[in-house]
C-alpha cells in the first residue's frame, strides 16, 4: 500500500461512496429487486400490454424525434452564438439555460397556454388544423423545449475551440465554403452533436414535468411512459410500476453508456489539437 | 545533518524513475541533479520533500528516518518548478502562510511574522510588492516569492525543482548568482533538479547526473567534465566526438592511427568506444605522419569561440574541434583546407566482447604521445 | 479589375445575407420558444389583475408551499454540497481503481427520469416496500411526507456541485497543497486555507445550479408526495393541484414565482460566468443537468 501524500483520502472517497450508496445505490437495487421478483417472463408480458406499448412508443419516438430537432436547432443556436457578434448576444447566451432554471412543471402549464385552442399561438394554429395542446404533438413540443439546451451547451466549448485558421487553411487549399463546412468542421463537430443530442434524448424519455399538462393524457394516444408509471403507483400498482421503471432505466443507462463513449471518441481531436 | 540515500527504488507503472540509488548529501552543500527528462531527478527530489515514497530504500537524516516523517513535519523547504504560490493570498500572505498554520503554542505573534516576513521580503528583493497578488508579479518575482515562501519556516533543506527553468534567459542568469550568493549567505543544504548543464556546473559544489533512474557519476563540475565516469556522462555533459578504438597487439588504434598500449588486460582483440571534446583536437597544417589527415569543411563562430566542422576520411565521420576566434583568424582557416588531427585527451571504454556494451567500470583517460611529430605549436 | 470586383462584392454581399439569415432564424425561434412561454406566465398570473395574484398568493396554502420548497432544499443542497466536495476532492487528489465507475455513478441521477427517482423511494419505504413494515411499526413515515421529499429531491439533484467542482479541480491539481503540506499545514489548514478559497466561485455556481432544480423539482417529490395540502405541496406541486382544479390565476402565480426564481438564477449564473468565468471553468465542463 502506498502512502497517499494529500489528506483526505479514506474520508473523502469512504464518505462519497456511502452517500452514493445510500441515495442511489440502495433504492436502484430495491427497484432491481422487485423486478426480480416479477420473473423476465411476466416483465415482458407487462411491458407488452397495448397500454403500456402505446406508451412507450410514445416516449421513445417522441425523444426521438425531439432530439433531432434540438440537433438541429442546437446547431443553429450554438454557431450563431460563438461565430457571430450581434447586440444582445450575452442575453440571447443566458437564455438558452431557460429550460434547465425553470422548474418543469411551470414550463408544462407555460406551454400549455401557449399552443392550447384559446391560446396564443392556438388561436392561430388549431384554425390551420395543426392540434398541438392536448395531442402527440404538444409531447414533442415539450420534449424539444426541455432537450434545446443539452446540444447548445455542449457544442458550444467545441465551436469555441475550432480556430478559424484551420478554415482559412481550407480556404486557401481552394475549398469551397460548403466542402469547407462538410470536410472540415463537420468531422470534429459529429462526435459532440451526436453527444448532445444523446443527452437531449435522454433527458426527453424521461421527462414528465413539463409533458404531462401538454399531453391532455388520452390512453393509447397522448401518454407518456413516466406518466403511466405514476398512474400505476396510485393505484397501488407496484408490480406494473417496477417493470415499466426497470425498462425505463435499463434505455438510460444505455444513453448514459452511450455518452460516456462519444465523449471519449470526441476528445479523439482535443489530443491531436493539442 | 548529513542526509543519506540508500538502494531508493521507485517504479511508476511500466518503468524505473528510480534504480537502486544511492546518495549522501553533506551539511551546507550545493548539490545539483542533473539529467534529461524522465532520468528520475525530480522523483528523487520529490522523495527528499515527503512529496512521494520510494517502493524500497531508507533516507535518514543523521541517522533519523525521514521516510516516517511526513511532508508537514519535514522542515524542507521546497520551490515547486510553476511555484504552486496561492493564487488567492497577496505575497505577503502567501510567505507568511508557513509560519500562520503552526499550532498556537510554537506560532510566532502577528508583530513577529510581519517583522519575518519583511525581511524575508527585503532579502529576495520584493519590498513594497508585499500587497500584490501572484498574477500581478513576472516571472522572477514570483520565483522569487516561492523562495521566500520556502525559507520562511527556515528549514533544515531547501529543495528546488527546475528553478530557472520557467524564465527568461537573461533573468535566469541573474537569478543563477543571486541564489549562489544567497546560499552562501544562509549556510543551507541545498539541493536543485536541473536539465540544463550549464546551471548545474556553474552552481553546484557537487553535481549528480542521473540517467533513466540511475545515478551516473557524483562529483564537482571540474571532475564531471574533465573526467566523465560513462559514456553517457561524456554524451550529456558538454559535447564530445564519439570514435570506435580497435584493440590489437597491445595497442589501441583510431583508425589507422595507433593511440596508445591498450589499457586493458586480456583478452586483447576487440573494439572500445572512446570521446574525445573539441577543445582536446591539436590541428596542424602541415601533413604528418601522427594524425589523421582531414578537410575542413565549415568555421562557424559563436563570440569567442570557432567551431570547425572537420571531414576525417580515414574515419569515415565528421569530427567537431574548437580553437579561440581570434586565433582561428589569425591562423586563416578556411573552408577546403586540409589539416592534420591529433587527438590529445580521449575517454575510453573497453566494450564486452560478449554483449558489445561499454564497460564503465574500466574507464581509462587516454594521453596520446606522438614522439618527434607531436604537433607542439601551430606552424 | 472592375469585372473581377463585381462577383467578389457580390459574394460578399450573399455570405452578409447568409449570416443575419441564421442569427435571425436564431433568434426567432429563441423568441417563440423560450421568451414567449415566459411571457404567458406573467401574462397569465397578472390575467385578471395585480389584486386577484396577491390574493392568490396570500393563501395559506401558498404560504405552506414556500415554507416547505425552503426547507427541502436547505436540507437537500447542503447535503449534496459537501458530497460534491468529498467526491470532487477523492476524485481529483488520488489515483484508486473503479474511479471512472464511481464518477458515471455521481452522473446517473441526470440520465434516470424524475419519476423513477420518486419509484425508488417508494419501493424502499412505501408501505410495500424494503423498509415499509419496520418504519411502519416505528411509527415512522417518510413516503407522503417531508423525508420522503427531502430524498427524492438529494437523488435529482445529487450531481451538481460535484460536477462543477471535478473539472476545476483537475485543471487546478494538487501542487498548492501539496506546498501548503511542505509548508506544515494540516489537513484542515490545507482544506480552508488553500483548496475552499480556490473553488469558491464554481463552490457557489453549482450551489446555485443545486437549489434551483431542488426548488423547482416536479417529478420525483409528485411521486413521494401524496399531495397532501399544506403539508406535503411544494410549490410545483401548488402549482400542478391549482392548474388541475382550474385555478389559472393562483396556479400562475405561483408559478410565477418559481419563474422568478429561474431569472434570478440564471442572472446569478451569468454573472459568475461574467465576472469569475476562470474560476469557474463552466464552458469547459459542456453541458450541465
Amino acid at each position: 500500500m502506498r502512502r497517499r501524500i494529500l489528506p483526505g483520502f479514506g474520508l473523502s472517497l469512504g464518505y462519497a461512496l456511502a452517500y452514493l450508496g445510500l441515495v442511489v445505490l440502495l433504492p436502484l437495487a430495491a427497484l432491481a429487486w422487485k423486478a426480480s421478483a416479477i420473473g423476465p417472463g411476466q416483465l415482458l408480458h407487462l411491458l407488452a400490454a397495448p397500454r403500456t406499448l402505446a406508451a412507450l412508443k410514445l416516449s421513445f419516438g417522441g425523444a426521438l424525434l425531439a432530439a433531432l430537432a434540438d440537433g438541429a436547432i442546437g446547431l443553429l443556436v450554438g454557431w450563431v452564438l460563438v461565430r457571430y457578434r450581434f447586440p444582445g448576444r450575452r442575453l440571447l447566451d443566458a437564455l438558452v439555460d431557460l429550460p434547465f432554471a425553470l422548474p418543469t412543471a411551470v414550463a408544462g402549464i407555460a406551454l400549455t397556454a401557449l399552443y392550447a385552442p384559446n391560446g396564443w399561438l392556438g388561436r392561430w394554429l388549431e384554425p390551420h388544423g395543426l392540434k398541438i395542446a392536448y395531442a402527440p404533438a404538444g409531447v414533442l413540443v415539450a420534449m424539444v423545449f426541455v432537450g434545446f439546451p443539452f446540444v447548445v451547451r455542449t457544442l458550444q466549448p467545441v465551436l469555441e475551440s475550432l480556430e478559424s485558421d484551420v478554415e482559412e487553411a481550407a480556404t486557401t487549399l481552394g475549398a469551397t465554403r460548403a466542402q469547407t463546412f462538410l470536410r472540415v468542421i463537420a468531422p470534429v463537430l459529429l462526435p459532440t452533436l451526436l453527444t448532445g443530442f444523446a443527452l437531449a434524448l435522454a433527458r426527453a424519455v424521461g421527462e414528465y414535468g413539463s409533458v404531462i399538462f401538454i399531453a391532455g393524457n388520452l390512453p393509447m394516444k397522448s401518454e407518456i411512459a413516466p406518466l403511466l408509471i405514476v398512474q400505476q403507483l396510485e393505484e397501488f400498482d407496484y408490480t406494473g410500476a417496477a417493470a415499466l421503471g426497470t425498462a425505463m432505466l435499463l434505455v438510460s443507462l444505455l444513453l448514459l453508456l452511450a455518452v460516456t463513449l462519444l465523449q471519449r471518441w470526441s476528445r479523439r481531436w482535443a489530443e491531436v489539437r493539442a | 545533518m548529513t542526509i543519506e540515500l540508500a538502494r531508493l527504488s521507485r517504479r511508476f507503472a511500466g518503468f524505473a524513475a528510480l534504480d537502486e540509488v544511492n546518495l549522501a548529501i553533506a551539511p551546507g552543500e550545493f548539490v545539483a541533479l542533473l539529467g534529461p527528462s524522465g532520468s528520475g531527478k525530480t522523483t528523487l527530489l520529490r522523495i527528499l520533500a515527503g512529496l512521494d515514497y520510494p517502493d524500497a530504500g531508507t533516507v535518514t537524516q543523521d541517522g533519523r528516518d525521514l521516510l516516517a516523517v511526513d511532508a508537514r513535519a519535514r522542515k524542507v523547504g521546497l520551490v515547486f518548478q510553476h511555484y504552486a504560490l496561492f493564487r488567492h493570498l497577496t505575497v505577503t500572505e502567501n510567505v507568511a502562510f508557513g509560519l500562520r498554520v503552526r499550532p498556537r503554542r510554537v506560532r510566532p505573534s502577528r508583530a513577529e511574522i510581519a517583522a519575518r516576513v519583511d525581511k524575508l521580503l527585503r532579502r529576495v528583493q520584493l519590498d513594497g510588492l508585499g500587497d500584490r497578488y501572484p498574477s500581478q508579479l513576472s516571472g522572477g518575482q514570483r520565483q522569487r516569492v516561492a523562495l521566500a515562501r520556502a525559507l520562511a519556516v527556515e528549514p533544515d533543506l531547501l529543495l528546488l525543482d527546475e528553478p530557472f527553468g520557467a524564465l527568461d534567459a537573461q533573468v535566469r542568469v541573474a537569478l543563477r548568482r543571486w541564489l549562489r550568493h544567497l546560499h552562501e549567505e544562509l549556510g543551507l543544504t541545498t539541493v536543485f533538479v536541473t536539465h540544463d548543464q550549464e546551471e548545474a556546473l556553474e552552481l553546484a559544489d557537487r553535481v549528480v547526473v542521473m540517467n533513466r533512474g540511475r545515478i551516473e557519476q557524483v562529483g564537482t563540475p571540474e571532475a564531471i567534465y574533465q573526467q566523465p565516469a560513462t559514456p553517457f556522462v561524456c554524451e550529456f555533459i558538454g559535447k564530445a566526438n564519439r570514435l570506435t578504438l580497435r584493440r590489437r597487439n597491445g595497442a589501441l588504434y583510431a583508425g589507422p592511427l595507433r593511440l596508445d598500449a591498450d589499457p586493458w588486460p586480456a583478452p586483447q582483440e576487440g573494439a572500445a568506444l572512446a570521446y574525445v571534446r573539441p577543445e582536446h583536437l591539436a590541428l596542424s597544417a602541415t601533413a604528418l605522419e601522427d594524425g589523421w589527415p582531414a578537410r575542413l569543411r565549415h568555421v562557424y563562430l559563436s563570440g569567442s569561440i570557432a567551431h570547425l566542422e572537420l571531414e576525417v576520411e580515414a574515419l569515415g565521420q565528421v569530427l567537431e574541434a574548437e580553437m579561440g576566434g581570434e586565433e582561428a583568424q589569425r591562423r586563416g582557416l578556411h573552408p577546403g583546407m586540409t589539416l592534420t588531427v591529433q587527438p590529445r585527451a580521449l575517454t575510453a571504454f573497453p566494450l564486452d566482447p560478449a554483449s558489445g556494451e561499454p564497460e564503465a567500470a574500466a574507464r581509462r583517460t587516454l594521453r596520446p604521445h606522438y614522439g618527434q611529430a607531436t604537433v607542439a605549436r601551430w606552424r | 479589375m472592375s469585372a473581377a470586383a463585381a462577383p467578389r462584392g457580390a459574394r460578399r454581399w450573399r455570405s452578409r445575407a447568409a449570416r443575419a439569415g441564421l442569427v435571425l432564424a436564431a433568434l426567432g425561434f429563441m423568441a417563440l420558444f423560450l421568451l414567449l412561454p415566459l411571457a404567458a406566465v406573467f401574462a397569465e398570473a397578472l390575467r385578471q389583475g395585480a389584486r386577484a395574484f396577491l390574493a392568490a398568493i396570500a393563501q395559506p396554502e401558498a404560504g405552506a408551499a414556500i415554507r416547505l420548497t425552503l426547507l427541502v432544499a436547505a436540507i437537500a443542497v447542503p447535503l449534496n454540497l459537501v458530497f460534491g466536495v468529498a467526491a470532487a476532492w477523492a476524485m481529483t487528489r488520488f489515483e484508486f481503481p473503479g474511479k471512472a465507475l464511481l464518477g458515471a455513478l455521481i452522473d446517473l441521477p441526470f440520465s434516470v427520469s424524475p419519476v423513477i427517482a420518486g419509484l425508488v423511494y417508494v419501493l424502499l419505504f412505501g408501505a410495500q416496500g424494503w423498509f415499509g413494515p419496520w418504519l411502519a411499526a416505528h411509527g415512522l413515515q417518510v413516503i407522503f411526507a417531508v423525508p420522503g421529499l427531502v430524498l427524492a429531491t438529494v437523488f435529482v439533484t445529487l450531481p451538481f456541485v460535484a460536477r462543477e467542482l471535478i473539472p476545476l479541480m483537475q485543471a487546478q491539481g494538487g501542487e498548492e497543497e501539496e506546498a501548503a503540506r511542505t509548508l506544515g499545514a494540516n489537513g484542515w489548514q490545507m482544506f480552508f486555507r488553500v483548496t475552499l478559497p480556490n473553488i469558491r466561485w464554481a463552490l457557489l455556481y453549482g450551489v446555485l445550479l443545486c437549489n434551483a432544480r431542488a426548488m423547482g423539482e416536479f417529478g420525483a417529490v409528485s411521486v413521494v408526495s401524496g399531495h397532501i395540502r399544506g403539508l406535503t405541496t411544494t410549490m410545483p406541486l401548488e402549482v400542478e393541484m391549482r392548474y388541475n382544479e382550474y385555478d389559472y390565476v393562483g396556479a400562475f402565480a405561483v408559478a410565477s414565482l418559481l419563474a422568478l426564481l429561474a431569472l434570478v438564477t440564471l442572472a446569478a449564473k451569468s454573472l459568475l460566468e461574467w465576472r469569475y468565468g476562470h474560476e469557474i471553468a463552466a464552458r469547459a465542463t459542456g453541458a450541465r443537468r
